[in-house]
């Protein structure tokens, strides 16, 4: 394992720029998690420290050593693709071996085996070690396709989206996995994802992408409840943040230039209006099971909050609605202090 | 009672399935006549191959595989009497006629010939192919687009139109007569073909096997030996298989370009020439071992060809 820094890389296709002056340093045994939409760059990012891009400009330096010019193969990264690339014509076992038969490395064929077998006992594919991989499930297929990152000990393990293609269950079940896998092996990650649950589950720390620029980097925690600005606030969050325009409701205490006000339901507190002030009406209570989604006209304007699943609201009530400390944006979008 | 059988508009009828298995058969067994009537003929005595109206029934004999393998002399019988037994089926088959054997025809090594000729154009045109199929296919080649097309572009105009040009060439580069010329100029002809046949089927490899490949600590050439080449198996069958049968088939540039030495059975068969006319039961035995080499081949790659519909195991 090793520290992995990126400074100031760009990178472009023809006239998209993919990546503008990326800084990037992800510390020995950290998980960091790039969370951004499609497009945003965080695929080019995974493929630029495995050296299937080569920079623009900047460097990029793995566990030490200047690793911009060298070739995929020099830099023992381990990538796991968005979909599983496992090669069709081997059985899960050659497909784990793969990486560890390479030229480069030429292990004796009995360390081969025994690593394949602890590692297919950590991804729990340990009884289809025979089978040809075209014959397993989508999670077998995406447990073989971790399981084959994992057999070597790279200096930095390269997660492109790997579980976007599974199902909800599933993908629940390996976010817990892969979490344990790399807390027990102490393991430097860059994992890429759009899914805000696996970012904010597994990450040390979430950073932001969009439109090929870091945003914002920190812990799970300051990025949720101190996001740098609109962008940050609107990509965590379930429902997503409500963003209000200043002085639609009494907002005693916004900072002056306050332009919009960020409210999540933790930041709201919604009552039956009783002695005739009302500030919204319920528009419809969704009822999710466990939760129910509370929409509620404010003006003309819309928001979504959390409700207790025995909410005594319903439809047509009229409410009031407070601020509990929200986030304050100024008109450039930035959070302000 | 199913919910599929009753009007869906997808699976065919019954009815529907039963009549396009009556058209296929009708059109397998109109296609197998003429090769069934080589076969036959090769088993025919002359006399009986040429009978009016024709023999569907008769005695089967292998003088046409005698008389195609070697070349014979007429004699008097009291000569042929003066000779001791027959050393063989064949030379018992001739003496019938008057004739001994004189000694081995060209047949064999004419064969031979078109075996070296075609499956060395073959694997050079599938060799050629393969690596500049995946090099259009992976890596920004300057004016790709273009040479594709002027790859395309020798395939515009039937090979023969040039045969003027290279009968010239050749004859200046003493490559007239020989395996060697003939190789190069099946594999001209065939390459674009190749290219062209297998870029497709290398383009539907994702490229994520060979960074994998590479991340992993392979070079490119061992990530394409390792990872591309045995998911393009499908594909180089089919590939070869187009280009063995353009080769072994050829016969205006056998017939202009080879007369000896590398001549390739095409040009030879039709030359067999028996006593007083042509030897229709050698000319149609060396046309069914001459089917044999193509059949072998395809039947032997037959599984190649249909594996590759369900394999695969990226998700689109």
């Amino acid at each position: 394992m090793a520290d992995v820094r990126i400074q100031g890389v760009t990178k472009s296709f023809g006239d998209t720029v993919a990546i503008n002056d990326l800084d990037l340093a992800i510390k020995d045994g950290e998980f960091v998690v790039l969370l951004g939409p499609t497009g945003a760059g965080k695929t080019t990012t995974l493929r630029l420290i495995a050296g299937l891009e080569r920079p623009d400009s900047g460097t990029i330096h793995i566990g030490g050593h200047d690793a911009t010019t060298l070739s995929p193969a020099e830099r023992d990264t381990a990538f796991v693709f968005q979909q599983y690339s496992l090669y069709p014509h081997l059985s899960v076992f050659d497909n784990l071996a793969f990486p560890l038969r390479s030229p480069a490395r030429r292990f004796p064929e009995e360390a081969v085996r025994r690593r394949v077998e602890d590692v297919a006992r950590m991804v729990r594919i340990d009884h289809k070690l025979d089978n040809r991989s075209t014959k397993l499930s989508g999670g077998e297929m995406q447990r073989v396709a971790i399981g084959r990152a994992l057999v070597r000990k790279p200096a930095i393990y390269l997660m492109d989206e790997p579980l976007s293609s599974l199902d909800a269950k599933l993908r629940a079940d390996l976010r817990l996995e892969l979490k344990r896998i790399q807390s027990e092996l102490g393991a430097t990650m860059l994992y890429v994802t759009h899914d805000q649950i696996e970012a904010m589950t597994m990450a040390d720390r979430i950073g932001i992408l969009a439109d090929g620029v870091l945003v914002q980097i920190g812990t799970p925690r300051a990025i949720y409840s101190e996001p740098a600005n609109l962008h940050v606030a609107a990509r965590l969050g379930q429902p997503a943040i409500n963003l209000l325009p200043a002085g639609l409701l009494p907002d005693g205490g916004a900072p002056t230039g306050t332009k919009t006000i960020g409210a999540r339901t933790e930041h709201l507190a919604i009552e039956k209006a009783t002695n005739g002030h009302a500030d919204g009406v319920v528009d419809w209570v969704e009822h999710l099971g466990d939760q129910n989604h509370l929409h509620v006209t404010v003006g003309t304007k819309k928001l979504v909050t959390l409700t207790d699943p025995d909410t005594p609201l319903a439809k047509g009530d009229k409410v009031a609605i407070r601020y509990i400390a929200p986030l304050y944006f100024g008109s450039d979008g930035q959070r302000l202090m | 009672m199913s919910l599929t059988t009753a009007h869906s508009v997808v699976a065919p009828s019954a009815n529907s399935k039963r009549i396009a298995g009556v058209i296929i058969v009708a059109y397998a067994l109109i296609s197998i006549v003429p090769l069934l009537w080589i076969f036959a003929t090769s088993f025919k005595t002359p006399p009986d191959s040429i009978a009016y109206p024709p023999k569907l029934v008769f005695q089967p004999s292998l003088e046409g595989y005698c008389n195609l393998f070697t070349t014979r002399t007429r004699q008097t019988p009291e000569y042929i009497n003066s000779l001791g037994p027959a050393t063989g089926l064949c030379d018992a088959t001739v003496r019938k006629r008057n004739m001994v054997i004189a000694g081995p025809s060209n047949f064999l090594p004419r064969f031979v010939n078109s075996l070296i000729i075609a499956f060395g154009s073959t694997f050079c045109a599938v060799f050629l192919g393969t690596l500049s199929a995946y090099g259009f296919s992976r890596f920004k080649v300057p004016l790709a687009d273009d040479l594709l097309f002027f790859i395309l572009s020798t395939r515009f105009m039937p090979p023969i139109a040039v045969a003027i040009p290279i009968y010239l060439m050749y004859r200046e580069l003493g490559l007239s007569d020989t395996a060697l010329g003939m190789i190069l100029l099946y594999t001209a002809v065939n390459v674009s073909l190749a290219v062209w046949l297998l870029k497709g089927f290398i383009d539907e490899i994702p490229r994520e096997y060979e960074e994998a490949a590479m991340i992993d600590g392979y070079t490119r050439l061992q990530a394409f030996w390792r990872t591309v080449l045995p998911q393009a198996t499908t594909g180089i069958a089919a590939t070869a298989i187009f280009c063995l049968i353009f080769a072994w088939n050829e016969y205006a540039f056998a017939a202009l370009l080879t007369s000896g030495t590398a001549q390739t059975a095409p040009p030879f068969i039709p030359t067999i020439i028996g006593e007083g006319g042509q030897d229709w039961p050698a000319v149609a035995a060396g046309t069914t071992i001459f089917l044999v080499p193509i059949l072998v081949f395809t039947i032997l790659l037959r599984k190649q060809l249909l594996r590759g519909i369900t394999f695969g195991a990226v998700r689109k």
